[in-house]
């Protein structure tokens, strides 16, 4: 399944501070879905390259995090079990703080 | 004169200037306006006719007149916003440009709250202050800069820090609240302290090349806290001062922050209530996504929530974020004084020629601001996979001094403020450097300490 994912709000300094990722995701065990929770285990594994803490706590994202399936909060959709489809454009994003 | 007296003259003297100038442009003001009625007065004996102009006098409407020809805004929107009261928190990066923008478009009233004083190293975001304010309370500076563009809208000086126990008394004279501030703590006290009084929150942030806005607590829409019900961790909450920020990128979110206080005064429009807009500078995308509504479950907002007046009073906001309301600099003290150093010392290191290698564990383009003669930049996130080249630094310096064998080149660490270097040495310890030693409180006790000519940033 490809997807667009993209990191922002300093996420992205996760995964070689790069903002915007093509993927190209194998389903596996015959399943023909992919829910976020799967795609975030993915991610886990494959693109996150340091500190996994600041990304993901427990088996959803940690506190601060905004999750945005097709630009729309994924709380709308049924966060981890929304269902994902073919060329869906992901967005994790750190909530700042500064001024 | 000594240096310091004449410092001392100079700041008073500027003082003096400061005072002065914002008198002159008081009575210039008053003068204008004088004038302004004195030309409008009607010829003697001429009759004095009463016209309708829904309640704006001659001058609001010279004054606004470009919003008042709009047709989605108009006298309408005008009047409510010349009726209408706003609060601006933080007179920073964001504040800066939401006040000037508030200021000249006729807020009735409006109010700035804040308890630092301006810095020359805040300047290139903070555009309403101007280099004779350097040192004196931003609030001071802020207001001046507001009256100077209307004199005719009442500004409100609050010059202290927002807390819980002065929050509900100064947000309750308000009907709009703006987030102009900087940490996270405070962020939840101003959105449960709105909530509590019933405010709709204009909330924006700004870091590095992102920005991020959206209305809080607006017509049933949700709070912060139904956002973000659990804070984030510490290390996850970067300020401005430890990440850098892009001057203008603040001051985009700043004018967005303004337009929106404007719509939900004048009651034109749509809000962005349910919709965060989300800015990434350096790409040159905006993009606005729709987020969830008021959540039921919110412990401040929710159906079944019972949080009261009390309740906010008595609420921890710095042990629920983990993070002091006033952002002291984090001071570690990781190592025993046996592995420490300070600056002083340091340069007595440099000025016997003793042998020794400086690693200085700041990012790479820390480094490349400046740095200290002949130190090896090693940034502290790949120290472990470049340890052999700590090792080679110190053999070659052996080599060149000719050290009779037995004795050694000494290792130092050092870095911004301090805490890096300490992380560095712990680890160096652990990995068989064990002679190896921080300079205590970094680049800025060098610049205190030895040498004030060192540039600081
Ligand atoms: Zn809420």
């Amino acid at each position: 399944m490809q997807l667009t994912l993209e990191f922002g709000g300093g996420l992205e300094l996760l995964c070689d501070s790069k903002k915007i990722h093509d993927v190209n995701i194998e389903q596996h065990n015959g399943e023909d879905k992919l829910i976020m929770k799967d795609l975030l285990s993915w991610v886990r594994n494959n693109l996150i390259k340091e500190r996994p803490e600041m990304f993901m706590k427990g088996d959803t994202v940690r506190p601060g995090v905004l999750v945005l399936v097709n630009d729309c909060d994924w709380e709308l959709s049924g966060q981890l079990n929304t269902s994902l489809e073919e060329k869906d454009v992901v967005v994790f994003i750190s909530t700042l703080h500064g001024g | 004169m000594s240096a310091s007296e004449l410092l001392r003259e100079l700041d008073s003297l500027k003082d003096a200037k400061t005072q002065i100038e914002h008198k002159i442009s008081l009575l210039e003001a008053q003068l204008r306006e004088i004038n302004l009625r004195n030309d409008a007065a009607p010829p003697n004996g001429s009759s004095s006719l009463s016209y309708p102009t829904n309640g704006l006098t001659q001058d609001m409407i010279h004054r606004y007149s470009r919003h008042l020809m709009l047709p989605s805004f108009g006298v309408q929107g005008q009047a409510n916003l010349l009726k209408s009261s706003i609060l601006v928190v933080g007179a920073g990066g964001l504040g800066a440009p939401a006040l000037l923008y508030l200021a000249a478009s006729g807020v009735g009233r409006l109010g700035v709250i804040d308890h630092d004083v301006v810095e020359l190293n805040n300047m290139h975001r903070q555009v309403i202050h101007t280099e004779a304010y350097v040192g004196k309370p931003k609030v001071k500076s802020a207001a001046a800069a507001c009256h100077s563009i209307n004199s005719t809208i009442q500004v409100v000086e609050h010059e202290e820090a927002l807390q819980t126990s002065n929050a509900l008394e100064i947000l309750s004279k308000y009907d709009i609240i703006v987030d102009a501030t900087d940490n996270a703590p405070t962020r939840y006290l101003i959105s449960d302290c709105c909530v509590v009084l019933g405010k709709p929150l204009v909330s924006g942030a700004a870091l590095g090349l992102e920005g991020q806005l959206t209305v809080y607590n607006y017509h049933g829409g949700p709070c912060y806290r139904c956002l973000f019900p659990t804070p984030p961790p510490r290390t996850a909450c970067q300020s401005c001062a430890e990440g850098g920020v892009l001057g203008v990128v603040p001051g985009i979110i700043g004018c967005l922050q303004a337009l929106e206080a404007i719509k939900v005064a004048a009651s034109v429009g749509e809000p962005l209530s349910g919709r965060m807009l989300l800015l990434d500078a350096l790409s040159g995308r905006i993009r606005i996504v729709k987020i969830r509504g008021r959540s039921m479950q919110c412990e401040v907002c929710g159906e079944n929530a019972t949080f009261t007046q009390q309740q906010f009073l008595e609420f921890d906001y710095e042990k629920f974020t983990q993070t002091p309301l006033r952002v002291p600099p984090l001071k570690l003290n990781l190592l025993p004084s046996e592995s420490r150093i300070s600056s002083k010392e340091y340069s007595e290191i440099i000025l016997k020629k003793e042998t020794h290698v400086l690693v200085d564990v700041r990012p790479a383009h820390h480094f490349k601001i400046v740095s200290l003669p002949k130190s090896l930049n090693i940034p502290l996130s790949t120290l472990e996979a470049r340890l052999p080249e700590v090792s080679s630094a110190l053999k070659k310096e052996e080599e060149d001094s000719g050290v009779a064998s037995g004795s050694s080149a000494q290792l130092y660490v050092v870095c911004r403020r301090g805490n890096d270097s300490q992380r560095a040495v712990q680890y160096l310890h652990k990995m068989g450097f064990a002679s190896a030693k921080d300079i205590v409180g970094g680049l800025e006790s060098w610049a205190h300490n030895v040498d004030p000519n060192f540039p600081t940033y």
